[in-house]
């Protein structure tokens, strides 16, 4: 409110305070991925032979197929998870809350190793899940599965799902359902024709940030999928582990940040739109 | 021996201040002002005036653009705030939250490097000053307003700065607290003998603490003096509309006359040109009937169109043939009974009046 | 309106439970796990022992990895905490035309995928001959860590009263002891938010663990990761439950050293 801030007019403090933190990441962080990437176009001369390389190699084509894919059904039954529970949190009291909260940031706490170990307890031969579900006649183990992997995806994502979803939810005013309601409308309709296009930006949040996450994941399709049905990170962390070819993975990196990248610009694209359309909150009504 | 807040003021000394902001109009432009030792200045102004602006620049908040800022002769314009060693008290108090009342009021001490005993004593003697010794652990959030202010006021004397700038610090408050912190400023200032500059836009409030006052518009000082210098003698209109009521005639002066519209005014001394005629409400009177025989004063033939009680006053607004209207003050003792509809004459005796240039 | 309908019915709370199950049932998996008596991972166990616990603190490799992930993490937490504090400290409550940009960079390593950052800090430590060297390794967790703390003392900044400053200022407190005695204690809260932040994520990394390891520098997810695939070994479940329990004390500690602290909201203004 006043134009006066803080009090050193002189500016030399603020970035001297600024310097260590730009510096380490610009070594440590910056300068290697621009490295990386400057590699895999100019390694050893300047060229797409890498990506072309690594692109037409079949197996390619279908892995980051199968992330994509992974990756939307990951999303996807994280959403229909996440939004009954984000929905949940709105309408109980503040105890049970704070309860679902630190229930929905658990994973953040524990270990990914120990969780993605737990999966693998879970879902193997013999293990507690299948003896579960072969009562009902399905025995096969979901550990080296697609099945099994998504599994471990989806509760490593859950919170990065129900967190937006629930910001956005909490802003929704509920008496707007009661006026739906007296207007003549059953739940199901109020809820589809009001609640849910208002829930929206909560939902493409959320979404694009776990479909984002899905992308990279690394640790658990490695460990809890089949090495036949490995994902783009595991593509990438072959290249380096077992060829050395640090151009060719680059290639592959920038495959990668380019498909997130693209993402990103479309949702941008479709809020805008969507807001344009006038599903959001409507102030004027 | 105990240490007694010595009484001591300093000189301050603005020279051709001037703050711009990018291209637009000057925050602050060209304030010359000499504040003396020991002296009670007030700078009022509406907002957006400068005089928080200046006080800032004096505080060492804001640069000037160009000018000098002399304390007791020594520039400071260019000295961080830390080490002018001026004192300050803020309108929300900006005490420490994570700190009791008494050791906020010790930090600056530890600041300067004092002895633990001595801090301690100081400290005391501070929160005596301010009538709250019996509060120096609590936390401010345990302080009422009130309270919280005096901490701030103890904690900006306790090293006995030679100028004390206080910005609005009575604006968070409400009516019957703010007077008797006033009370209490007062008493303060006389006792310690430090130069008070003091911001405010309330008039009431400049006119009862006050030795002086600076008032600002624009980014100007319209007038310096003492409250009953601006009040009863204004220079120009801005000041004697802004403090007080005025009833403000303008028209052409000749020689001890002034012509608006069709009427003659007589004016309090001989002018030439044009100019405006500034009369209090409290300086004029009400007459049922034109006053006879005719007197060297002025009269005016209104009807009343408004009939205002106040307890302590009555406000009456009476309009003039002219179109223009009038508003008369009667103190509650003169019983006025004035309705609206009637038919009445104001007078006032021309030294009663003050002329301005229009 | 049914307000038991708005209220979430039956089925609402069901897949909530599910979801919650979910969410909580891995660690309630490996911890009993560690105590079974067997040297498989047969699950539920069927005897119960402690000799996996044992196993972990008398066999070299798995205690000195515990060991080393906690080194690491205390030197990354104290190191990106001063330099992420820093940061946030010189980007609060200012505006410059280059913020965005400056605040966006320092947070592209939360928004990066792992495995392209591991390759790359990889990559350019071969080069640099700081592949399986400490220092090395700090530094790169280090900078994961970095936006981490940036967030937690950002937000305890915005919520801070610059007008303290100027109070200290006024009072005689140069730049660095206004920042001790005023702005560090009111934002307390954040940078020990962050600090945990910055250990939790360091003990727990394992992907840039993974590329710059060597036999000396090996820390604890990372030798359960080459375990996980190699052996049928429970001792790699005791060392998830004790990585389950120090991170958990981690988070908690905060919240348990709490006492009242003064809030830095305003720190006046009613009558």
């Amino acid at each position: 409110m006043s134009t006066l801030g803080t009090t050193a007019r002189r500016g030399w403090w603020r970035p001297a305070l600024l310097a260590p933190a730009l510096v380490a990441l610009g070594i440590f962080f910056v300068l290697p991925v621009a490295l990386i990437i400057w590699t895999a176009f100019t390694d050893p001369a300047p060229g797409l032979h890498h990506f072309a390389a690594v692109l037409t190699e079949p197996s390619t084509r279908a892995i980051i197929t199968r992330t994509l894919v992974m990756a939307l059904v990951t999303a996807t039954v994280t959403l229909v998870l996440a939004y009954p529970y984000a929905y949940l949190m709105t309408v109980v009291g503040p105890r049970w809350r704070a309860v679902l909260t630190a229930l929905v940031l658990l994973p953040f706490w524990t270990s990914l190793m120990a969780r993605t170990f737990a999966w693998i307890i879970i879902l193997q031969p013999n293990g507690p899940l299948v003896r579960l579900t072969s009562l009902v006649g399905f025995d096969e183990p979901l550990l080296q599965s697609a099945a099994g992997v998504t599994i471990g995806m989806v509760q490593v994502l859950l919170p990065y799902m129900v967190l937006p979803l629930y910001a956005t939810m909490s802003s929704i005013d509920r008496r707007l359902l009661s006026a739906a309601a007296s207007l003549g409308a059953r739940p199901s309709r109020a809820f589809r024709r009001v609640y849910l296009p208002l829930s929206m930006p909560g939902v493409v949040a959320g979404y694009t940030l776990v479909f984002i996450l899905a992308l990279g994941f690394y640790v658990t399709p490695k460990l809890l999928g089949s090495p036949r049905e490995s994902m783009l990170a595991q593509l990438i962390g072959t290249r380096v582990e077992k060829l050395l070819d640090f151009a060719g993975a680059g290639a592959l990196s920038v495959v990668m940040l380019l498909i997130t990248g693209l993402l990103l610009l479309l949702v941008s694209r479709v809020a805008r739109v969507s807001a344009m359309l006038g599903m959001g909150e409507d102030r004027n009504a | 021996m105990s240490h007694r807040i010595a009484a001591r003021g300093a000189e301050v000394t603005l020279e051709h201040l001037t703050k711009r902001y990018g291209s637009a109009a000057p925050a602050v432009d060209d304030v010359s002002l000499t504040i003396r030792p020991g002296e009670f200045m007030t700078l009022l102004g509406p907002s957006g005036s400068g005089k928080t602006t200046t006080l800032n620049m004096i505080a060492g908040f804001v640069e000037p653009t160009t000018g000098r800022i002399l304390v007791d002769g020594k520039n400071v314009a260019k000295l961080p705030p830390h080490k002018r060693d001026i004192g300050m008290v803020f309108q929300h108090y900006a005490l420490f939250p994570h700190m009791s009342a008494a050791q906020n009021v010790a930090f600056p001490l530890q600041e300067r490097k004092v002895s633990k005993a001595e801090v301690a004593s100081r400290v005391s003697e501070a929160l005596e000053l301010v009538q709250l010794g019996h509060l120096a652990d609590r936390l401010p959030r345990q302080l009422s307003g009130g309270q919280q202010q005096r901490v701030a006021l103890a904690r900006a004397l306790v090293y006995d700065p030679p100028v004390l700038l206080m910005d609005e610090p009575l604006g968070a408050l409400d009516k019957k607290l703010r007077e008797q912190l006033q009370v209490e400023i007062s008493r303060i200032h006389r006792e310690v003998g430090t130069t008070f500059v003091f911001v405010t836009h309330d008039q009431e409030e400049a006119l009862a603490l006050s030795d002086r006052i600076a008032v600002f518009n624009n980014g100007v000082i319209e007038q310096v003096g003492t409250a009953e210098e601006l009040y009863e003698q204004p220079k120009t209109l801005f000041v004697a509309e802004f403090l007080g009521k005025s009833n403000v005639f303008v028209g052409t002066a000749q020689g001890e006359t002034l012509t608006v519209g069709d009427v003659t005014l007589r004016l309090p001394r001989p002018e030439s040109g044009s100019r405006a005629l500034v009369v209090r409400p409290e300086r004029m009177r009400l007459h049922p009937d034109a006053p006879q025989p005719p007197t060297a004063g002025n009269a005016l033939h209104g009807v009343v169109s408004n009939h205002v009680y106040l307890g302590s006053e009555h406000r009456i607004t009476v309009e003039l043939g002219t179109g223009t209207s009038v508003t008369v003050t009667e103190t509650a003792a003169a019983r006025s009974d004035a309705r609206p509809g009637d038919s009445v004459w104001i007078t006032w005796e021309p030294q009663d009046s003050s002329v301005i240039p229009a | 309106m049914p307000d038991r309908v708005l209220r979430g019915g039956f089925l609402l709370r069901c897949v909530a439970a599910l979801v919650a199950g979910l969410l909580v049932a891995p660690t309630l998996v490996v911890i009993p796990l560690s105590f079974t008596g067997k040297a498989s991972f047969a699950f539920p166990p069927e005897d119960w022992s402690l000799r996996w616990y044992r196993n972990f603190f008398t066999s070299g490799a798995w205690a000195e990895s515990l060991l080393t992930s906690l080194q690491v993490a205390v030197v990354v937490a104290v190191v990106a905490t001063a330099i992420g504090t820093a940061a946030a400290v010189a980007l609060s409550h200012v505006r410059f035309r280059a913020k965005g940009l400056v605040t966006g960079m320092l947070l592209t390593p939360i928004v990066v995928p792992q495995i392209v950052t591991a390759v790359a800090i990889y990559s350019a430590f071969l080069t640099w001959g700081l592949a399986g060297t400490l220092p090395g390794f700090i530094a790169a967790h280090v900078v994961l860590a970095i936006p981490y703390v940036l967030i937690a003392v950002s937000s305890s900044l915005q919520g801070y009263d610059t007008r303290l400053d100027q109070a200290a200022a006024i009072l005689g407190a140069t730049p660095w002891r206004r920042f001790r005695r005023v702005t560090l204690p009111l934002i307390l809260p954040g940078v020990l938010s962050g600090a945990v932040f910055a250990f939790v994520t360091s003990l727990d990394e394992v992907v840039i663990a993974f590329y710059l390891q060597s036999p000396t520098l090996r820390t604890l997810p990372v030798k359960m990761f080459s375990s996980v695939t190699v052996e049928t070994d429970p001792t790699i479940a005791a060392a998830s439950s004790l990585l389950v329990v120090f991170t958990t004390a981690a988070i908690l500690l905060p919240q348990l050293l709490r006492r009242d602290p003064a809030r830095s909201r305003n720190s006046g203004g009613q009558p």
